[in-house]
């Protein structure tokens, strides 16, 4: 590990060719300008004011509940996953990996839709469910957690694969040779090996889900305290009160870096 | 830039939301008549208009190229307060149609258009899936915590009147979602995942079989006002004014009642 993160370092400090430098610039550029005219449009003296009412701060719990528990499910399942694509050979492999990639390129909204028919109360899993024990997932932050995790969880599939893909399976082999267990050597060296991978995908899950809209509203739907994400209170302030829109989209942006940079090293170690 | 980018995602959301459950009649009125078109009209005009007159948009606006042969009109439909933003940010429109009257105002406010005129009007109606399954016989109902009971956002004119037409009934509605839009809170009771929601009467009425309405008393019900007007800036005034002459003539307003829109 140590090793590894030495060599990204000096990677870091390598001297760019000059033609890198202004395209680098370019895109930082295009990626600060718009916060930075968000930030100039900011209600700044009233922003105590707007960031203090009850529906931020409970779309701010709900947001943070559901994103955590979207990547706490999807790091349980996707690992797994992960390492069934990276590591076998089975039939309908190349399927299950466009399984994945699937909420990716759906727009978030048909996916909502998608899982309204498969999970809701006359659903083709959600119908028997709800008939035998009164079971609901739309309308519940179980709902909201559900759409995350469904358009969440490919980010870190895909990432932990590639990550799996890029490590050496030769000490996985070497620990098997030497007596260790399945179960040992994909505890003690597969996801030692994968962590940097694991962590990059944690965070791109965790973002994403932080940001879900689409398929939140059309499968959760839109309720304060219950269902209505930080996301959901930013479109429909936008109806209405531009200022506290853009107050309420500092507030994510602020809560995104306060977790994001702390991780910022770990995850350049990839 | 970012606003414009915020008002951007907007406008691309709502088509989104409204893709999600997809019901466009693609009729075409047949109509040659060619009320009040004194002088030759030629040109193109892009209408902004309400996403709850789509259906009757596409069939006014064939009838009047019809009517006028060279004009062309193209529509961009979105919610009122988006397209209001945009107009107000110097988007190139020639016509607005505002399902509300605030939004039109502000648009007035603004400088881009004057004098508005009423065009139609709008009534709420209880919508239900289809087997009315959870019996609900009216506004009172609402109230009924074990139902699953849907309403527009109150930053919505759906919402705000639905809200209006509860408080006239008396209602304390037990919400278990408020929708971005009439189009997305439709699609929830058409699946039958909401036993109730209140919709405009149009919208039961272009959703065909997949919800039942039920009518709200006259005495609770709320009217729902669409003005349009010809925006200041319009790259084409006098197709424009045309075509708001047009939604305004006989013509105009027998399509738009056919659509279940009362007229002004």
């Amino acid at each position: 590990m140590t090793s590894r993160r030495a060599v990204a370092r000096r990677k870091v400090h390598a001297r760019p060719p000059v033609v890198v430098i202004p395209l680098a610039a370019a895109a930082v550029a295009f990626l600060a300008i718009p916060f930075i005219a968000l930030l100039q449009r900011a209600p700044w003296s009233d922003l105590r004011d707007l960031i203090g009412r009850p529906v931020v701060t409970d779309a701010l719990r709900l947001s943070l509940t559901s994103a955590f528990s979207a990547t706490g499910i999807a790091l349980v399942l996707g690992i797994p996953l992960a390492w069934v694509l990276a590591r076998t050979e089975f039939p309908g492999r190349p399927l299950a990996r466009a399984l994945v990639l699937l909420p990716m390129v759906l727009p978030p909204v048909v996916g909502g839709a998608a899982l309204l028919f498969a999970f809701g109360r006359r659903g083709l899993f959600g119908g028997p469910i709800y008939d035998s024990t009164g079971f609901l997932l739309p309308f519940s932050i179980w709902g909201v957690i559900a759409a995350s995790t469904f358009v969440a969880m490919p980010f870190l599939v895909i990432t932990v694969e590639s990550g799996l893909r890029a490590s050496d399976p030769r000490y996985e082999d070497a620990a098997a040779t030497l007596g260790a267990s399945r179960w040992t050597i994909f505890r003690r060296i597969t996801l030692p090996h994968a962590t940097p991978s694991i962590l990059a995908g944690a965070v791109l899950c965790w973002a994403r889900a932080l940001g879900e809209f689409g398929a939140t509203v059309t499968f959760a739907g839109n309720l304060q305290g219950r269902t209505q994400t930080m996301p959901l209170a930013v479109f429909l302030a936008l109806e209405s009160d531009r200022d506290a829109a853009i107050a309420l989209s500092l507030v994510l942006i602020a809560v995104s870096l306060a977790v994001l940079l702390p991780l910022r090293d770990r995850w350049l170690a990839v | 830039m970012t606003l414009r980018s915020m008002r951007l995602l907007a406008a691309i959301s709502a088509p989104l939301l409204l893709a999600a459950c997809g019901s466009d009649d693609d009729s075409t009125s047949g109509t040659t008549t060619t009320t009040g078109a004194e002088q030759q009209l030629e040109g193109g005009i892009t209408v902004f208009a309400a996403a709850s007159l789509t259906d009757a948009f596409d069939e006014v606006g064939a009838a009047f190229e019809a009517a006028n042969p060279g004009t062309t009109v193209e529509f961009n439909l979105a919610a009122s307060s988006a397209l209001r933003e945009q107009i107000i940010a110097g988007a190139p429109a020639d016509v607005f149609a505002s399902a509300n009257t605030s939004n039109m105002d502000r648009v007035v406010e603004a400088g881009d258009a004057s004098d508005p005129a009423t065009f139609v009007e709008n009534q709420l109606q209880i919508a239900v899936p289809p087997g009315n399954s959870a019996g609900v016989t009216g506004l009172a109902d609402f109230a009924n915590a074990a139902l699953l009971i849907g309403l527009c956002a109150e930053e919505v004119p759906c919402g705000e009147f639905g809200r209006e037409a509860l408080t006239n009934a008396g209602v304390t509605p037990s919400i278990d979602t408020n929708e971005p839009d009439v189009r997305s809170l439709l699609t929830k009771i058409e699946a039958d995942e909401l036993d109730a929601g209140i919709v405009y009467v149009t919208d039961v009425q272009s959703a065909g079989d997949a919800v039942e309405g039920i009518d709200i008393p006259a005495e609770d019900n709320v009217t729902a006002t669409y003005p349009i007007a010809a925006l200041t800036d319009a790259g084409n005034s006098e197709v424009a004014a045309a075509f708001v002459a047009f939604v305004l003539s006989d013509e105009g307003q027998v399509i738009l009642t056919s659509y279940g829109f009362d007229s002004a």
